[in-house]
């Protein structure tokens, strides 16, 4: 893997970035880079500031310090929750960004239907509100939600926490194939190590305190290329062998190896 | 495209019958209330109580009479001008409040005193400003209906999806956007609630102000049946301001607001509908 070190032109660029809330200082001083087209998975105990990280590169929260250029054309986000909207249905909340985009009517209408097409949602689920739906469905939709306005990088904030183990894996699925398909970088938060050694091309490892970035992996192979016996070995090598997971495994008790 | 149409059109004709359908349970309720009343007829004479048909009787007999009708009309453009006012300065001041902490800090105390006086003293306070004009019935429906709707729309806002804002942020949702499109159709469910209660309010409070300060209406002409000792031609003018009320309410009020609510009404389980 040389995708860091090819020079090509970062998607997304944080540098020096800090925040606090209320006094307290939960990142200071963040470097990180993203290339075009890659899929990097942002690890850490959880409270380490992963999650504002993500805000903040999105737009959604403004750093009190540092600097965040994105070179990529327009991203989309999808959160822990689905955050869908209670009144409208599948297929309005499918199309809520691109009627933020201003599109006509029709054109929203065929888009969000592609994209719902993209993450296996059913076409009769489409007029179904957010309440009608199943946990993974209004995840489905979410996702879905992100890839409607074709974006070319995605935010994942911890996607996927709350749906079990293999609905959890047929998302990532998913996400691999989307990823693949449409050829988007993405910045993927998760506590989970499998989850991130079978998604990204890199992981990236936040210092537990949010004082930077404590090192980064690059994963051999391709995201989806990769067997589950070689994720174990991956994860259970970076576990073992790997100082840089060492203080993960200690703090994180959450994480499911 | 055509069949979309019209199954989105069977649609709408099955939720639309659905609420017709649902009208039986408010007529059997009436019913119940009209055979209460014709108990009490029945015990206390014609004097005290007359008998619901004969008030329907009445009610029928002054609503031939095209003069009656300018009456009613005269209350219910009074009413329907306070409340427009009181929902627009409501709506407003509830929203500001609802988004800025500081603003909401401020209208409490202001809305405690507004609530504490009694609508008896803002109709004297008009007469005195207004004399015995429109200006004295829509002040007093202002004051009276505006506190119900700022609270429910203060309410709606302050308890607004924040996740939902953050993601339309993400999504790059500018503040008037994420307001337009979240933050008002959040808001809208409280809004409806109120508007019903606050109409109902300026109904009643527009009768009362038309009554005291003799400024003709409904009012004007339940004080001259008192005058008369007619209670016959009281109730039935009673009974009028009440039909005119629940026509509001089911004509608008409630198509309005249930078809704000379909996303709560489609997690109810089959059956229990409504």
């Amino acid at each position: 893997m040389t995708r860091e070190t090819t020079g090509a032109a970062p998607s997304l660029t944080l540098s020096g970035i800090g925040h606090a809330y209320l006094g307290r200082t939960v990142l200071d001083a963040v470097d990180l880079s993203l290339a075009a087209g890659e899929v990097a998975a942002l690890v850490g105990p959880s409270g380490c500031g992963k999650s504002t990280l993500a805000h903040i590169a999105a737009g959604v929260v403004e750093p009190s310090r540092g600097r965040v250029a994105r070179r990529y054309r327009r991203h989309g986000m999808v959160f822990q929750d689905p955050r869908l909207l209670p009144w409208a249905t599948a297929r309005a909340n499918i199309a809520y960004p691109l009627r933020l985009l201003g599109l006509p009517r029709a054109e929203r209408r065929e888009r969000a239907e592609e994209a719902a097409k993209r993450v296996a949602l059913d076409r009769a689920d489409l007029d179904k509100f957010p309440v009608e739906l199943s946990g993974g469905m209004r995840q489905r939709a979410a996702i879905a939600r992100a890839l409607a306005i074709d974006p070319d990088f995605i935010y994942f904030d911890e996607p996927f926490t709350a749906l079990d183990v293999a609905l959890k894996r047929r998302m990532q699925d998913l996400v691999i194939e989307a990823a693949r398909g449409a050829r988007f970088g993405a910045l993927f938060i998760t506590h989970d190590l499998m989850e991130a050694v079978r998604i990204a091309h890199r992981v990236v490892v936040m210092d537990a305190q949010g004082r930077g970035i404590a090192g980064t992996r690059a994963v051999p192979g391709e995201p989806g290329g990769r067997d589950d016996g070689t994720v174990y070995r991956l994860v259970a090598g970076f576990l073992t062998d790997d100082p840089l997971f060492r203080h993960i495994h200690d703090i994180d008790e959450r994480r499911t190896p | 495209m055509t069949t979309v149409r019209a199954d989105a059109l069977l649609d709408r004709l099955g939720r639309v019958g659905q609420f017709l359908w649902s009208g039986w349970a408010g007529l059997a309720g009436l019913a119940l209330f009209a055979a209460l009343w014709q108990a009490g007829h029945e015990r206390y004479g014609d004097f005290i109580l007359p008998a619901p048909l004969a008030t329907l009787a009445a009610g029928l007999t002054i609503a031939a009479d095209p003069a009656a009708w300018e009456l009613a009309g005269q209350t219910t453009l009074r009413a329907v001008e306070g409340f427009a006012l009181a929902a627009l300065a409501g709506a407003a001041g509830g929203l500001a409040a609802g988004y800025s902490p500081a603003t909401m800090r401020l209208a409490r105390p202001i809305l405690t005193v507004l609530l504490g006086v009694p609508p008896i003293a803002w109709i004297v306070l008009a007469m005195i400003w207004f004399g015995s004009t429109d200006g004295t019935i829509i002040t007093t429906v202002l004051v009276a209906a505006t506190p119900v709707v700022f609270v429910g729309v203060a309410e709606g806002a302050v308890t607004r999806d924040r996740g939902l804002d953050d993601m339309a942020r993400a999504f790059g949702a500018g503040p008037l956007t994420r307001l337009t499109t979240l933050g008002l159709r959040h808001v809208a469910a409280f809004l409806f609630p109120a508007l019903t209660v606050a109409l109902g309010s300026a109904f009643k409070v527009a009768v009362m102000a038309e009554l005291l300060a003799n400024t003709g209406g409904i009012g004007g002409a339940l004080a001259a049946a008192r005058a008369n000792l007619d209670v016959a031609e009281a109730l039935a003018w009673v009974l009028i301001a009440v039909t005119g009320l629940i026509v509001v309410e089911y004509t608008l009020v409630h198509p309005i607001r249930s078809e704000f609510e379909r996303w709560r009404n489609a997690a109810r389980p089959w059956g229990v509908k409504r």
